[in-house]
């Protein structure tokens, strides 16, 4: 089976379920590497040192930053030209879009977001959660190339081998774009939660808290900077509750949920998270679910393994108290 | 401005969903216009009262879509379309775009399709995408925000990491999240409007198209692995006792 990666990257800095996808392919054989941007050099050169046996560079000042129509446009005259049987690609806001109109270029169709990828054949049955992972649903491309984008987390991580190289190819660019980026402006988190092994999400129960005598918005300070040195010392990432963010307390980077991030992480530590079904569908599928929380009926403690009831401005400092002795730091 | 609003009905969010001889079974829980799609609407009801002109409604689904449009129609679009066939089967997410870029020019002088940024349902978040590209339009998703000014659209891309400030001459396609405001609910007006509203329906015919061959297709539906947890309890005399219990316990689990 002829395997195409397709490595995604903002400004140089590569998406880790790329990686992941680079693993998944090497289980079909050999594997090229898709670089596109402007100067990637490193990208391609990490690619190699993943597993990638060749990789394949479209290098252009057009393709500096992502427009959708021009990487579609690359994507799919490089298809057009080697047919490929199957393209790889990890779940970004990028490659949903660029996946979908390389696939419509190609009469095509793209299996999105999968957590399961199995081999029948040179046809790919792919598992995806549906229904906000009520369900779950095998989906197959009667058409080639099939286009299949992976969840972060889903796949293991290869190995890195420092100095790797391969065959490196250059392919033209398509450049015309219909849209124009004006502006950038970096997230004020410089963690992406999908990616993160550890999550400790605040909820309501960080923002309101009597006790300490402080207003909201100061308590919801003080309670996120509690659940930051816990996320820190567990190098994690913090997330929050859809109520935490329409209250201005955090912003919408962190949401975890329904109209957030998806996490799958291998540890996520709910703080006074109440675990309303919107907030559950973004983590039910994490490895380990723990909960703190005062009020022992939150449904949260319905899906967690393992359960505190108590005030959060005094279990988790001693929590990260804990961890640091044990983890040596 | 002529603006289109597509929008699509899903199980309501606290539905039970499970999969049932290869097919998905809410029981008799609501079916409601997807949850994101309401921000779309709000989207575009923000750039009618900005610029003037009118939301058109559009919805690919069974009858019983109407519903959805109405929701859309009460919280102040001008009209709704429903596309609806019985000759259409399952429809992927190619096969969707190629009916909406479809009805989009039959409708006529639209300057901006507006969609929410993914459905609640077994969706793709593929078909805005593929839209714009049958439709050979630009894209500007993920907009936390939309201006429009002399026939050029400029949002605000929220991404992964971070913001873009991203623009297209019109006539575009547009995502929106859900910074773009919290969706105004339907007036009472508006309501009234909705339920004595008739909503027309158009056919494959009435496009001019046959009915799209899935290239994607369902292989199976299945519930997943029940996950049987019980909540065990740490307690303590003193918060560092507890904490000390459960820094154990998920040690001893192997995922750090």
């Amino acid at each position: 089976m002829k395997t195409w990666v397709y490595i995604d990257h903002f400004n140089g800095e590569v998406v880790p379920a790329s990686w992941e996808a680079l693993g998944v392919g090497k289980s079909f054989g050999p594997v090229s590497a898709l670089v596109f941007g402007k100067g990637v050099d490193a990208v391609a050169q990490a690619a190699f040192e993943f597993g990638a046996d060749e990789v394949i560079v479209a290098d252009d000042a057009a393709l500096a930053d992502f427009r959708a129509e021009a990487f579609a446009a690359t994507l799919t005259a490089l298809a057009a030209a080697s047919a490929p049987d199957l393209i790889l690609l990890p779940t970004t806001t990028r490659t949903r879009e660029l996946s979908a109109m390389s696939a419509i270029d190609l009469n095509t169709g793209v299996l999105v977001d999968v957590t399961v990828l199995e081999d029948n054949g040179g046809q790919i049955l792919a598992t995806r959660p549906v229904y906000e992972g009520k369900l779950l649903e095998k989906t197959v491309c009667a058409a080639k190339p099939q286009f299949v984008t992976l969840r972060a987390r889903a796949f293991p991580k290869p190995a890195r081998e420092a100095g790797r190289s391969g065959a490196l190819s250059k392919a033209a660019a398509q450049t015309a774009a219909l849209t124009s980026v004006e502006g950038y402006t970096a997230s004020e988190s410089s963690v992406n939660l999908a990616d993160a092994s550890v999550v400790i999400a605040g909820g309501r129960g960080v923002s309101n808290n009597p006790s300490l005598g402080l207003d909201e918005k100061a308590t919801a300070e003080k309670g996120f900077q509690i659940v930051g040195e816990l996320a820190s010392v567990l190098g994690g990432a913090v997330g929050a509750t859809r109520a935490v963010v329409d209250a201005g307390f955090i912003p919408y980077a962190h949401q975890v949920g329904q109209t957030g991030k998806v996490v799958s992480p291998d540890l996520y530590i709910g703080v006074g998270v109440s675990g309303a079904i919107q907030h559950i569908v973004g983590m039910r599928t994490a490895k380990l679910i723990v909960a703190v929380n005062k009020d022992a009926e939150a449904p949260i403690f319905k899906v967690a393994r393992y359960g505190v009831v108590g005030d959060l401005f005094q279990v988790l400092p001693a929590l990260t108290e804990a961890f640091k002795k044990k983890l040596g730091k | 401005m002529k603006i289109i609003v597509c929008i699509k009905q899903v199980p309501d969010s606290e539905a039970k969903v499970v999969a049932a001889d290869g097919k998905a079974s809410w029981g008799d829980a609501p079916l409601v216009i997807n949850p994101f799609d309401e921000y779309a609407v709000e989207g575009a009801l923000q750039q009618k009262e900005a610029q003037g002109g009118e939301v058109i409604a559009l919805c690919l689904g069974p009858e019983t879509a109407k519903e959805a449009l109405k929701h859309a129609l009460a919280m102040g679009s001008d009209s709704a379309i429903l596309v609806s066939d019985p000759a259409l089967g399952a429809v992927d997410s190619q096969g969707a775009a190629k009916l909406l870029a479809a009805a989009i020019p039959k409708i006529g002088g639209v300057e901006m399709v507006v969609f929410g940024r993914q459905t609640l349902d077994d969706g793709t978040g593929l078909t805005i995408a593929q839209t714009a590209r049958v439709l050979g339009w630009p894209l500007l998703s993920f907009a936390g925000a939309i201006k429009v000014d002399g026939g050029k659209a400029t949002v605000e891309r929220v991404f992964e990491e971070g913001k873009q400030t991203i623009s297209a001459s019109l006539p575009a396609v547009v995502s929106v999240v859900q910074s773009i405001g919290e969706p105004r609910y339907p007036s009472f007006m508006g309501i009234r409007k909705a339920s004595k509203a008739v909503i027309p329906q158009w056919s494959l015919a009435d496009l001019g198209v046959t009915a799209p061959t899935p290239v994607v297709t369902r292989a199976a539906l299945d519930n997943p692995p029940s996950r049987d947890v019980t909540c065990e309890i740490i307690t303590g005399e003193t918060p560092a006792q507890i904490a000390e219990a459960l820094a154990e316990k998920i040690l001893a689990e192997k995922v750090l």
